[in-house]
C-alpha cells in the first residue's frame, strides 16, 4: 500500500530532474533493500496510475533488490541473508552481525535526446 | 540517450521531517516510542494500562494514527494524558510530516514519554522513519506464532517487543507456541527486549513499565 507514496515522491523528483536537465525521462533505474522492500507490480501501477496524463507517463521502472548482509561471528564469513533461514552458509551458525539496509534510492535516469 | 546519476532517496522529504522530529526529542532530552502491529492487537489498550500504572511517575502524551475517528484519542484522555488524533483518511501508515505538526499541539514540555501510535499495519509503517527514539511492535496470540517469521522487517527493527493478550493461553484457548515466537523475533535481532503480557489482566504489565522507566531515565540524561 506505501508504494503509492513512493510512485508520487518518484514522479516528484523525476519531474524536478527533467526540467532542469530539459530532456524527455526514458527509464528510472531504483533499487530497495531487504527490510524496506517495495512490491514491484504494485509500485508499477500505482506510478502508471499516478502520471497517467502527465509528461511523464510510460517512463519504464527498472527496480533492484539489494539484499541485506550479515557477518559470521562466529566463522567471520560475510554473506547475503536469507530472510527465511538466516542463518551462516559456511558454518551454520546463526549469530551475525546484521549490516545497514540498502536504502529506496532512485539511483539513475535515463534520458532521451535529440 | 543519456543517463543521469541521481542517488536520491526516494523518501528523502520524509526523512527529512523525521530528522526534524530526533533532533527535537534530543533536545528536549524526551522519549518517543513508536507503537506498530495489526489492527486488534491492543496497542491502546497496554497505552491507557500503562498510562495508568506509571501515574505520579512518568508524564505520557500520545499521539494517535488511525484511518479514521478520534475513538482511540478519546480512551487515551479516559486516562487524563494528552492526545493527539491523527486521521490518514485511507493512508497506511503515519508520516513524519504529521508527528512534525502533531507535536506542535502537545505539551511537550511537560511529558517524559510520547507515544506514538501508528495505523495498525505490520507491513507500511515499518518503512517510514518518524524521527522516534525507537519501535515498539505488538503482537498478539491469537494473530499466531508465525507472525515474526512472515513479518521479518518490523522484528528486525524494533526495540521491543509485547507479546499481548496471554491470558488466552490459559486453558489452550488459544494455540501459541510463545517460545517460536521469541526465537523467531530474535533471529534477526539479538537485542529485542520481550514482554509477554496481558494488558486487559495485568499480567507483565510491572516488567515492561520498569523497562520504560529506565528507558526514560536514559533519555533524560
Amino acid at each position: 500500500m506505501h508504494e503509492t507514496m513512493v510512485a508520487q515522491s518518484l514522479m516528484e523528483i523525476i519531474a524536478e530532474q527533467a526540467k532542469m536537465n530539459n530532456a524527455k525521462p526514458l527509464t528510472a533505474k531504483i533499487s530497495c533493500g531487504t527490510l524496506n522492500p517495495v512490491n514491484d507490480e504494485v509500485l508499477r501501477f500505482a506510478f502508471e496510475a499516478i502520471t497517467k496524463d502527465t509528461p511523464y507517463e510510460g517512463v519504464t521502472l527498472k527496480i533492484e533488490h539489494k539484499p541485506i548482509k550479515g557477518r559470521c561471528k562466529n566463522c567471520d564469513k560475510g554473506f547475503d541473508i536469507d530472510l527465511s533461514n538466516p542463518e551462516c552458509p559456511k558454518c551454520g551458525g546463526d549469530d551475525f552481525e546484521l549490516q545497514p539496509d540498502a536504502p529506496l534510492l532512485l539511483e539513475e535516469i535515463e534520458f532521451q535526446t535529440e | 540517450m543519456k543517463i543521469v546519476d541521481i542517488n536520491k532517496k526516494i523518501l528523502g522529504k520524509n526523512e527529512k521531517f523525521a530528522l526534524e522530529n530526533l533532533f527535537f526529542f534530543a533536545m528536549q532530552k524526551k522519549l518517543c516510542l513508536n507503537i506498530i502491529s495489526s489492527p486488534g492487537s491492543g496497542k491502546t489498550t497496554i497505552l491507557a494500562k500503562t498510562i495508568n500504572e506509571l501515574k505520579g511517575k512518568i508524564k505520557i502524551g500520545v499521539i494517535e494514527g488511525d484511518i479514521q475517528t478520534d475513538i482511540d484519542a478519546e480512551r487515551i484522555r479516559a486516562t487524563e494524558a494528552p492526545a493527539i488524533q491523527i486521521n490518514t483518511e485511507g493512508a497506511c501508515h503515519l508520516s513524519a510530516a504529521q508527528i512534525n505538526d502533531a507535536l506542535k499541539q502537545l505539551p511537550v514540555e511537560d511529558l517524559d514519554l510520547i507515544f506514538i501510535e501508528n495505523v495498525g499495519n505490520l507491513v507500511c509503517p515499518s518503512a517510514f522513519e518518524l524521527g522516534e527514539s525507537g519501535k515498539i511492535v505488538v503482537l498478539s496470540v491469537p494473530e499466531g506464532d508465525d507472525k515474526p517469521a512472515k513479518y521479518p522487517a518490523i522484528f528486525a527493527k524494533s526495540k521491543a517487543l509485547l507479546i499481548n493478550k496471554i491470558d488466552l493461553l490459559d486453558g489452550g484457548q488459544v494455540d501459541f507456541d510463545i517460545e517460536k515466537a521469541k526465537a523467531d523475533a530474535r533471529r534477526l535481532n539479538k537485542d529485542i527486549e520481550i514482554f509477554p503480557v496481558s494488558a486487559r489482566r495485568g499480567d507483565g504489565m510491572d516488567c515492561w513499565c520498569e523497562w520504560l522507566v529506565n528507558q526514560v531515565e536514559k533519555s533524560a540524561q
